[in-house]
């Protein structure tokens, strides 16, 4: 196992230690408490939780490069599980976590943004993670180490690498930057959702609202159909002239699909057009629109396009992207890539197994395992390969939601996770107590992932 | 195919192990048992809760905490949501996807968390 290091590149302790209060006078106290040896160290922690004061030798060293789900998720659970003795740096260019999860309640008028954006400073103050607000550029597999446009450099033992999703944009001819600017997906909660939330409320009445659809896989399978239900809702209170068209490249609705169309035949009748096996592959800016495969033209006053989406550029550049040019592929008990070794993966970008969604609810169980397995392989023992469960919550209106879950579990003959038979399903209607429940669920693991 | 988790009826010391362990249904686990003395401390899968019932079962939200609470009462519940014996918007589906060894061990977790 790896010994206590000291980062030896100068630009990474500075930063580190500049973007934390707690976490510098915590580093300095380690490197005093290693001093004094493993026993004393750990002894002292013993049963204890993160009392800052004492911190055990250091086991190892993780660097995550993306604080998603699936990122922070990992960060929280090594300090936690190895009871503070693995160093861990986390890499986010983002200064805020904003949630995806429920940011289409923002489009229908039925959330707040600002419940949204969460801060990380509690992964610091409660669990002694070590934040760095920089993005990667570049990672030395050979060295071991990460390279970042503004923080200069760190070294790890074990790299997890949770960039979540990136955009295709070719995918789409004529979605070019300029084009963007005004046609938004909205795919990624942040600006481009208070954006995409201006649009809709600046249409006339009987204005359209169109959305598209990539083949599958893309993040969050049911994300689409609840977005066009709750633009529904909205228009059928404030727009009732309005239309929402759903331009489908999949053969059918494919997250919850007899839930979906039938809040739409009973609720939004007349507002929601559903067509699938039409996959945008082009797009009019100037004239806002969209073309199909197949030569279709349609015009709408508010267009919102999902492009094909494929591992988050970052892991392209490190090249651990090795399945179709778009997903990482992983080993299923360690989640560690098949391309390059002490390299981990997590979220959106792996290659998924069977029936398992690019969800933020998977990419924290992504985040736990791996957490798990390399606290094993720290501590000398055998990872063995643990479970995972889903959840996809989706609200239909300003109260109801359905959901989709399943629950995984390791097969030793195929080497990957599968659902469990008999495991998960569907809702058996909307229900406002599973709207409580949804929101229930964003509050919880906002808070599982971050503080 | 129902599997005991290795790791899990390892941690389990007291309940899995004795009423049958890992492997038991003829099925090796991936490597050679490890030692109990080297297993490790957390039923790891256990995890798969925390999204919403809270880390380690801590919650106020809308979803019941699990912190605390009698083994016994959320053994019992977990195995009536798997039988179907007690409806629920969604744990009859999740407590499927469990061995009744593994809810025990989850049961004994979340009891003994303050
Ligand atoms: C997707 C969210 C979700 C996950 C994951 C989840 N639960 Fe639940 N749990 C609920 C909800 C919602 C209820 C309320 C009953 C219902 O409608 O299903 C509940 C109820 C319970 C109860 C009854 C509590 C009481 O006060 O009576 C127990 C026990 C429980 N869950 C245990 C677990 C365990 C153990 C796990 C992990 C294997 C788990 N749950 C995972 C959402 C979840």
């Amino acid at each position: 196992m790896s010994q206590e290091k000291e980062f030896t590149l100068p630009g990474n302790a500075r930063t580190a230690d500049d973007s934390l209060g707690q976490a510098t006078v915590n580093s300095g106290r380690r490197r005093l408490l290693g001093a004094l040896g493993a026993g004393a160290a750990i002894a002292a922690v013993q049963g204890a939780a993160f009392a800052a004061v004492r911190k055990p030798k250091s086991i190892g060293r993780v660097v995550i490069i993306g604080a998603g789900f699936g990122g922070a998720t990992a960060a929280k659970y090594l300090r936690k599980w190895s009871n503070g003795s693995i160093d861990v740096t986390l890499i986010e260019r983002n200064k805020q976590f904003i949630s995806c999860p429920t940011s289409n309640e923002v489009l229908g008028g039925n959330r707040a943004y600002e419940s949204l954006v969460h801060g990380y400073d509690k992964l610091g103050k409660n669990w002694g993670v070590k934040l760095v607000n920089a993005s990667a550029t570049a990672v030395d597999a050979e060295k071991r180490r990460v390279r970042t446009d503004t923080a200069g450099e760190f070294e790890y033992d074990r790299l997890i690498v949770a960039p979540g999703f990136d955009f295709n944009f070719a995918s789409i001819e004529g979605y070019d930057e300029k084009a963007r600017e005004r046609i938004l997906h909205a795919w990624k909660a942040g600006a481009q959702t208070l954006a995409l939330r201006q649009q809709l409320v600046d249409l006339p009445d009987g204005g359209v609202y169109a959305l598209t659809i990539p083949k599958a896989p893309y993040r969050c399978p049911p994300g689409p159909y609840e977005r066009a239900s709750q633009i529904a809702w909205y228009f059928k209170q404030n727009k009732p002239k309005s239309k929402v068209l759903v331009l489908d490249a999949n053969d059918k609705i494919i997250s919850k699909e007899k839930l979906f169309l039938g809040v739409w035949e009973k609720d939004y009748a007349g507002i929601i057009e559903y067509t699938p096996k039409w996959n945008a592959t082009g797009v009019d800016a100037a004239s806002n629109t969209v073309i199909s495969e197949l030569g279709d033209r349609l015009h709408a006053d508010v267009l919102n396009l999902l492009p094909a989406q494929r591992a988050g550029d970052i892991a392209r550049a490190i090249g651990i992207v090795n399945v179709n040019d778009r997903w990482a592929d992983i080993d299923w008990i360690t989640l560690e890539s098949t391309a390059l070794k002490n390299v981990h993966v997590v979220g959106d970008a792996l290659s998924a197994a069977p029936l398992m969604p690019k969800s933020g609810h998977m990419a924290n169980q992504h985040g736990k395992a791996v957490a798990a397995a390399i606290v094993e392989i720290f501590s000398g023992r055998e990872p063995q390969p643990t479970l995972l469960a889903n959840t996809c919550y989706s609200l239909v209106d300003d109260k109801r939601a359905i959901h989709v879950d399943s629950v995984h579990r390791y097969d030793p003959e195929k080497k990957q996770p599968l659902v469990v038979a008999g495991s998960g399903g569907v809702s058996s209607a909307p229900s406002v107590e599973e709207g409580l429940y949804t929101r229930a669920w964003a509050e919880t693991i906002w808070k599982d992932v971050l503080a | 195919m129902k599997q005991v988790l290795p790791l899990l009826a390892l941690l389990a010391a007291g309940t899995a192990v004795a009423a049958g362990p890992a492997g038991s249904d003829g099925k090796a686990p991936a490597k050679p048992a490890l030692s109990a003395a080297s297993a490790a401390a957390v039923p790891y899968a256990v995890a798969n809760c925390f999204n919403c019932h809270g880390t380690d079962g801590k919650t106020s939200a809308a979803i019941p905490p699990l912190a605390g609470r009698d083994r016994v009462y959320i053994e019992e519940t977990l195995k009536a949501y798997k039988s179907g014996a007690k409806p629920a918007t969604i744990m009859h589906q999740l407590a499927k996807g469990y061995t009744d060894e593994e809810l025990a061990v989850f049961a004994d977790y979340f009891s003994q968390q303050k």
